[in-house]
């Protein structure tokens, strides 16, 4: 499988990753390159194997249902480059 | 041409933990923006999620309510999308591996039952709230409800109309209530419905192309916007047209649909299994005791309370909308001892005054032993239906016993028949029309003459005894 220049660029945007025009040649190769890895992978045979979620044959660990949580809406407000009646402001969304 | 409508549901319900489902933050509503949203609701570099065990717990118990397999491991996964309710750049849902798999749900829709499917159920975050309003231009997020455990639950599109799918809908929100996994707030957003809808000609195999509509927080607007976009696809494609797929949203105060501007490739959500977590794995001797704390279900105690007490499927499915409800019949039908007389009052009087006054059951003026108390005056024949509707009245304002209230009135029917003799006696003098007409042959004067009885009694004979004593004067 070959990614083309329109792929690469769509992939750039859903990652919201800037890559000029000039770059999508060279950042098509690379990811190239990574597919040709997963290609390999893909033609291996693993009928019968149970599709592993984690590298790791362990389990979650769960935590109590209880409130450890203070409010430091202060501290962290004092970081955020626009906000207003205790709301974070940002570039107007609208879906 | 005449069409069918396919109906399936997706419901968005918020879990009632007090902390978050992936942090230790409390998740109480109505608190002032942001004092409720730490490190992991902000996504701060290097922050882990954390599993709430009580989130797993609720899960299982809609699981086996559902009569759904539960997947004994389950995955998190990344839905990936930029939007700021949720900084972290994805939601982590489940998707491969939900924690809940196929079930089903039994719905009343009149007299008759119908099973749905439900295909899954997985647990999620809830993403914070954008304010689009009064910011100059910006937009303001307020990322309290960020995190907030959801199970949202997905059915198959079994549903056939507006109707079913607001029995179905109204069904899952009395067993999230019922099992006290959700606190059913409609109007706080603990319970979002989404719904998608098609057409297609009445023996057509193929669904129709659906549309979506999102975010439905009332049963209400749940029928009207199926009914509009039901109209809508129907007219588009009679005119020629054909429905394209997409996200539509319901405008209550137009009381229409329309489409949700949403922009290309919103919907690549290109899911991967969350590395930060690892697999959920439920031993069994949890699920059994997720079973033994099981209470008894609705449905269950539908069929019980029909077989029991001898009511309706319908009065059974009202009486079983939830478990004050249930509770207050079942002390009431054991107190009088009368099953199918409780089930009127409790679903017809006693709904009425509550819905009248804007009161949940459990804060009913009566309470089942004193409403226990009038029904038997109503079974011993000491007051009529009619009057007991005047006695209940009565109830409702102050806190007398029926019987007080009785004595207090002088409402004691009457069943002394020479006190009726001596009315009817009254009422066949002054109705000669009434005489001659029932005795020319028309059956129907004697109820006029019956009423009359009542009239002049104040609604105090026994409307039986008046009606052997007007047949035995009149010679019938």
């Amino acid at each position: 499988m070959s990614l083309t220049h329109q792929d690469v660029a769509r992939i750039a945007k859903l990652a919201r990753i800037a890559v000029t025009h000039d770059e999508i040649e060279s950042v098509g190769a690379q990811l190239n390159t990574i597919f040709g890895l997963i290609e390999k992978m893909q033609a291996v045979n693993t009928d019968g194997i149970e599709p592993m979620a984690h590298p790791q044959e362990v389990s979650l660990r769960l935590r109590d249902d209880v409130v450890t949580e203070v409010n430091q809406r202060e501290a962290f407000q004092a970081v955020a480059p626009q906000v207003e009646g205790g709301l974070f402001l940002v570039p107007k969304v609208i879906e | 041409m005449k069409w069918e409508v396919v109906i399936g549901l997706e419901v968005h319900v918020q879990l009632s933990t007090v902390s978050k489902i992936f942090s230790g933050s409390s998740t109480a509503f109505g608190a002032e923006p942001n004092t409720q949203a730490s490190v992991v609701e902000l996504a701060f570099p290097g922050v882990l999620p954390v599993l709430n065990k009580a989130a797993v717990n609720k899960a299982i118990r809609l699981g086996l309510a559902l009569n759904a397999h539960i997947n004994r491991k389950n995955v998190f996964a990344r839905k990936n999308y930029f939007y700021p309710d949720l900084p972290k750049g994805y939601q982590i849902s489940q998707m491969d591996l939900p924690i809940v798999g196929p079930g089903t749900l039994t719905i009343q829709v009149g007299e008759e039952e119908k099973v749905i499917r439900v295909t899954r159920a997985h647990l999620e975050e809830d993403a914070g709230k954008s304010l689009h309003e009064d910011f100059h231009g910006a937009t303001g997020i307020d990322l309290n409800r960020a995190g907030t455990p959801l199970l949202e639950v997905v059915s198959e599109p079994d549903m056939r109309s507006a109707e079913e799918a607001v029995a179905y809908a109204r069904g899952l929100h009395t067993l999230v209530t019922w099992l006290g996994i959700c606190d059913g707030n409609m109007q706080e957003g603990s319970f979002r419905v989404d719904a998608n809808v098609s057409v297609r000609p009445f023996g057509q195999a193929e669904f129709g192309t659906r549309c979506e509509i999102k975010n439905l927080n009332s049963f209400r607007f749940l029928e009207a916007a199926i009914n509009y976009e039901v109209e809508r696809q129907i007219e588009l494609i009679e005119d020629g047209g054909r429905v394209v797929q997409e996200t539509r949203l319901y405008d209550p105060d137009r009381g229409e649909t329309r489409s949700m501007r949403s922009k290309e490739d919103a919907h690549d959500y290109r899911y991967f299994p969350d590395p930060d977590l690892l697999p959920v794995v439920i031993p069994e001797s949890e699920i059994e005791a997720v079973k033994a704390d099981m209470p008894e279900l609705p449905a269950a105690m539908k069929a019980r309370f029909i077989a029991d007490y001898g009511v309706s499927a319908y009065d059974g499915n009202l009486l079983t909308a939830s478990r004050d409800i249930a509770g207050y019949f079942e002390t009431l039908a054991k107190v009088s001892g009368q099953g199918k007389l409780a089930a009127n009052w409790v679903n017809g009087e006693l709904a009425a005054a509550l819905n009248r006054d804007g009161l949940g059951i459990a804060q009913s003026p009566i309470s089942a032993e004193r409403l226990g108390g009038l029904i038997a005056r109503i079974v011993d024949n000491t007051i009529s239906s009619k009057i007991a509707k005047e006695v209940f009245e009565a109830m409702w304002q102050g806190s007398d016993s029926a019987d007080a209230i009785i004595d207090a009135k002088g409402l004691r029917q009457i069943t002394d028949s020479s006190a009726i003799e001596a009315i009817v006696d009254e009422v066949l003098a002054a109705n000669q029309k009434s005489v001659e007409e029932f005795r020319a042959g028309k059956e129907k004067a004697l109820n006029a003459l019956v009423g009359q009885v009542m009239k002049a009694s104040k609604g105090k004979a026994n409307p039986a005894q008046a009606q052997d004593i007007l047949k035995k004067k009149l010679g019938a």
